[in-house]
């Protein structure tokens, strides 16, 4: 199993890496949510791949998984949604300004 | 505490005299003045007790862990510098008034001295060398500030530069080499450091911690190869020379040298690199000052030469040439400082400085040139005047070294050499400018100066008597005291008498006087000699260096930074590659571990299969957009599964509403996104690409996989242990998310907030083009709102309310909480606006989302503030058990409180982006664009 989540995020890195590269703002955003969920799966991962061990205390648990990765993961989650949006919004004002969606702003398109 | 004052009095005060000059030149002068006595009084109050051979020392943590000591010392060579500093200062703020012209403002003038004055007065009372550091640089910036003072002129904006390039240059070597030393000695307390000389001088850092040094000290003391900016910085108004290049600021290369001595002196290292260093100054000096035909430019390559004089002294190691090193610098800082002072006098009042042209000045002022001649006479070391004593000590010296075995007599040469031009030069600077004939075509016509401008001179003249002839009473005790603290032992016999009978030195003495008297009546021969020799220009080095330092760095940020992202963020994620990969070929890295893994089940591997195919496909087709976007969010709803599956039921239910809303933006953002065919990148871009994305997942991959096949003790379990008894919650993932690491997740709503403001200001007054076709010329549906969505979604409204109150309530023991039940509020608020429209939606839901934000950071600030009414530490949490009907067990924890601030931050950030962008495509907007453009 280990194998198998290690090849996951492997690959979501790679793809998330090589949108990031491309000359257009889109697949530049695209990337950039690939790689957050890579590096969220990564970071999760850290805690070990548990499984039926949620963190919720109660009394006829057989164990608990760690929490802490969850818990950084998740506001990375939440914060990971914010940069995306400003990515996008970002890119749309530049669409806007220098009329291309070219990340270097060459080519006006209009 | 007085130590403190006396650095603080000019620093602070700095601001006086520019307040006070609106009230005349006389009252910025009084200020200035008024502060440096104060300064001084406050020393001379220490002053007894530094005569019983105690050292003051006050200190006051800093950085302690680093080091870092704000601590001072006062002891016989800081009172020494001190009473330079203040003494001379107050008499160059005295002939500052009367020298400044009237367009000039004083008060910025006197406001710089006294930074500076400040500044030398943290050098020399300074018991921490990195504190010492800092006054040095400060001395390099307001020497800056200083030369440069006449800005309009280009030749004091050169000089000025020049300085500090050099000296500030210096200043880091000098860092380099603070640190070595303290790394060396263990602390960067000079006390300590001087006491720890044996350790230093055999410790394999010593070579470079001493050149390092040395550096900052040759380049602030104007040494070879360094001195060039010295003539330069003549571009300063006279009193700043007077001040910054005799007494103070080329001193404090000197004074570093004698403060270290005990530590570092006393090898074959130091001997021929700071006594080879001194001596070349020296002879160069002297030698350049007879060639100048500009009175401060004679002045300055003196003043280098008298420099390399006691540095050379100080190089030689023996404990007699720090007696000679120390009077030196008493005698140097006085006649140098009068005879730049009377040089001022004849520039104020010829109007040039020009020796050639300023001839036969005896006639208008006697008095002046009375002045100038004794000062002159001390400089070329004329018996019975204070400049011949320190020689005929450093001429003896010269004779009584070891080192040098059968090329002894180089040094007793090379010095009567320097006696000799010293000489020529001291008559010239004489006979060139009181006699010699009459003047040429002077600018002005020269006649006494007023009463006060002398004042000062007259001061530092009749000094270089005193001293001269009245040595043993005058210098000797503070002499004694000074080179005392410099050796760290008792100061060995010497005698300062003026006769002590045809001995070597005296002979030296002679053969400089008659030499230089004989090379001044040959003068014009060898000034034509001179003329025929090739001019190398110190300058002309420094410039073309200078040149190919920022030639080199604008080629090489014009080849990193051509201008282009994408080029930035390949080359950016090569370095990141690099970093990341050299550890693994290291070796040890590859350290797997021996937990056993985990079977694959059949369930797994195939959503392993679908996310990888769903990725690849992402990026195959990233230029079908659509098709993307699908396979994008079939990509992030498995990674919500795999949460689910490995026991985070939070993180799962995160991922799943964070991917409806980003999925929502996407779509809205492709609207606005042209579409067309154009070209994607060349094969080759793309198989690097590919690569470099290769190398990069691979390793990640592998790290992850070392990562999962280790054992390890986490942190956990505290959190598990205590999320009941301290949390109040048994779902510990959001206990630790509200309360024990509370205040990361307070950072991280504001930093969503923040990231929702930029997007509101982004999207402020942007007017995108709104195409009302797609890519292939499809025109958008007219059919808005399809009629069975728009009626399906209003009873969800308040059912999914109710879901997420309920998320929320539980969160603090079940999965949910305030960032699950904010997205999911979120979510149920977008489905009414993408069902029924922007208009129908804002007609009923009349909520502003910028407070919202500000009310959900302000309510999670208040909660943790409100730990402190109980005297507890911010954001400490409280809680009760509360049962109420159908819900369940409730914990009301203040965290409760905090949640509802984080949930507040959430919705109002997720509806701010999208209900914002969604307005811009909005019908209405469309139509006032449209309005607006036709009325344009």
């Amino acid at each position: 199993m280990e194998v198998l989540f290690a090849t996951v995020v492997g690959i979501l890195t790679a793809c998330g890496v090589y949108l990031l590269l491309r000359a257009r703002t889109y697949p530049v955003v695209l990337g950039l949510t690939l790689l957050s969920y890579a590096v969220n799966l990564f970071l999760f991962a850290s805690g070990g791949l548990v499984t039926g061990k949620p963190p919720v205390i109660a009394a006829d648990a057989a164990g608990y998984t760690d929490p802490l990765p969850q818990a950084l993961v998740l506001t990375a989650i939440v914060i990971g949604f914010g940069m995306t949006a400003f990515l996008v919004i970002l890119a749309l004002r530049a669409r806007v300004e220098l009329g291309s969606d070219h990340v270097d702003g060459r080519g006006a398109d209009r | 505490m007085n130590l403190y004052l006396i650095i603080l009095m000019p620093f602070i005060g700095a601001v006086l005299p520019s307040v006070c000059t609106r009230y005349g030149r006389n009252a910025a002068a009084w200020a200035a003045a008024g502060i440096t006595g104060l300064s001084l009084a406050v020393a001379a109050i220490s002053v007894p007790a530094v005569f019983t051979g105690e050292m003051i020392a006050v200190s006051l943590p800093w950085l302690p862990a680093l080091g870092l000591t704000l601590s001072l010392r006062l002891d016989g060579l800081s009172l020494l510098f001190v009473l330079l500093i203040l003494g001379i200062g107050l008499l160059v703020i005295m002939y500052a008034r009367y020298y400044l012209p009237a367009r000039d403002t004083m008060g910025r003038f006197y406001a710089f001295l006294l930074l500076f004055m400040g500044s030398m007065l943290g050098i020399v009372l300074s018991e921490n060398l990195i504190l010492l550091l800092i006054f040095w640089e400060l001395t390099s910036l307001s020497s800056f500030l200083l030369v440069g003072y006449w800005r309009h002129q280009a030749a004091a904006r050169e000089g000025a530069r020049m300085a500090l390039t050099v000296t500030g240059g210096g200043g880091l070597a000098l860092l380099a080499g603070i640190l070595l030393l303290g790394h060396i000695a263990g602390s960067y307390e000079l006390s300590a450091i001087v006491a720890s000389g044996d350790q230093i001088r055999t410790h394999p850092f010593y070579p470079a911690a001493l050149v390092l040094i040395l550096l900052g000290a040759f380049t602030k003391s104007a040494q070879i190869p360094f001195h060039f900016w010295l003539p330069h910085a003549m571009a300063a108004p006279t009193p700043v020379s007077a001040y910054l290049h005799s007494a103070t600021m080329v001193k404090a290369g000197i004074y570093l040298i004698a403060r270290l001595h005990p530590a570092l002196s006393g090898t074959d290292l130091w001997f021929f690199l700071v006594g080879g260093t001194g001596l070349l100054t020296l002879l160069f000096g002297a030698y350049t000052a007879l060639f100048q035909h500009d009175l401060k430019g004679l002045l300055a390559y003196s003043t280098i030469s008298h420099l390399g004089l006691i540095t050379l002294l100080f190089g030689l190691g023996t404990d007699l040439g720090a007696v000679a090193g120390v009077f030196h610098i008493i005698n140097h800082a006085i006649f140098k400082a009068s005879l730049f002072m009377a040089a001022g006098i004849i520039d104020h009042e010829c109007g040039t400085r020009d020796m050639r042209r300023i001839n036969g000045l005896w006639n208008q002022m006697p008095h002046t040139g009375t002045l100038a001649m004794v000062a002159a006479a001390s400089m070329a070391g004329v018996p019975l005047f204070n400049g011949f004593l320190s020689k005929e000590m450093f001429f003896a010296e010269t004779l009584n070294q070891e080192l040098l075995g059968s090329i002894y007599w180089i040094l007793p040469t090379g010095a009567v050499l320097a006696g000799i031009f010293a000489v020529a030069y001291s008559i010239r600077f004489i006979h060139d400018v009181f006699f010699n004939g009459e003047p040429v075509g002077l600018p002005r016509t020269p006649h006494e100066p007023p009463r006060y401008m002398k004042i000062p001179v007259e001061v530092l003249v009749a000094l270089c008597l005193l001293v001269g002839i009245l040595p043993v009473i005058t210098v000797v005790p503070l002499l004694d005291l000074a080179t005392a603290s410099v050796l760290q032992r008792a100061v060995p016999g010497y005698d300062l008498a003026i006769w002590h009978g045809f001995t070597g030195p005296f002979l030296m003495s002679l053969a400089a006087l008659t030499g230089g008297g004989l090379i001044y009546a040959l003068r014009r021969r060898i000034y034509a000699l001179h003329d025929r020799l090739p001019v190398v220009s110190a300058k002309r080095i420094y410039e073309a260096l200078l040149a190919a330092v920022t030639g080199g760095a604008t080629r090489g940020t014009r080849a990193l930074e051509n201008g282009s992202l994408q080029r930035y963020l390949a080359l950016f994620l090569v370095c990141a590659v690099i970093l990341g990969v050299a550890p693994y070929l290291a070796g040890d890295a590859l350290a797997f571990g021996a937990s056993a893994a985990a079977p694959i089940d059949g369930i797994s591997l195939v959503a392993g299969l679908i996310i990888a195919a769903a990725a690849i496909g992402t990026a195959a087709w990233h230029r079908q957009r659509l098709l993307a976007l699908i396979m994008l969010s079939v990509v992030g709803l498995i990674v919500a599964l795999t949460f689910a599956r490995f026991s985070a039921p939070d993180l799962a239910l995160t991922q799943l509403s964070v991917e409806v809303v980003s999925i929502i933006l996407l779509l809205l953002a492709l609207y606005f996104i042209p579409h067309h065919a154009h070209s994607g990148s060349g094969a080759a871009r793309r198989l690097r690409d590919i690569a470099l994305a290769g190398v990069a997942g691979g390793g990640i991959g592998f790290l992850c996989w070392s990562l999962l096949t280790r054992t390890h003790d986490g942190i956990s379990g505290f959190y598990l242990e205590q999320a009941v008894p301290s949390g109040g919650g048994s779902n510990v993932v959001n206990v630790i998310l509200v309360d024990f690491r509370g205040f990361d997740t307070l950072g991280e709503i504001t930093v969503l907030a923040i990231a929702a403001v930029g997007i509101f200001t982004l999207l402020h007054g942007l007017r995108p083009h709104l195409p009302d076709r797609d890519a292939d010329g499809r025109a958008w549906s007219r059919d808005r709102y399809p009629l069975i969505m728009a009626m399906l979604s209003r009873p969800l409204l308040p059912l999914a309310l109710l879901v997420s109150l309920y998320l929320f309530l539980r969160g603090h023991n079940l999965p949910g909480g305030g960032f699950i039940a904010g997205l999911v509020t979120g979510v149920a608020l977008i489905l009414q606006y993408l069902a029924n429209g922007i208009a129908w939606t804002r007609e009923r839901l009349v909520l502003d989302y910028y407070p919202l934000i500000a009310a959900g950071i302000l309510t999670s600030t208040v909660t943790g503030l409100a730990s402190w009414l109980f005297g507890r530490p911010f954001l400490t949490s409280a809680f009760v058990h509360l049962h109420p009907p159908l819900i369940g067990e409730v914990a009301l924890a203040s965290a409760l409180s905090f949640d509802i601030g984080v949930y507040l931050a959430v919705v109002g950030t997720v509806m701010l982006i999208l209900a914002r962008l969604g307005e811009i495509t909005a019908p209405q907007h469309m139509a006032g664009l449209q309005n607006s453009e036709a009325r344009d």
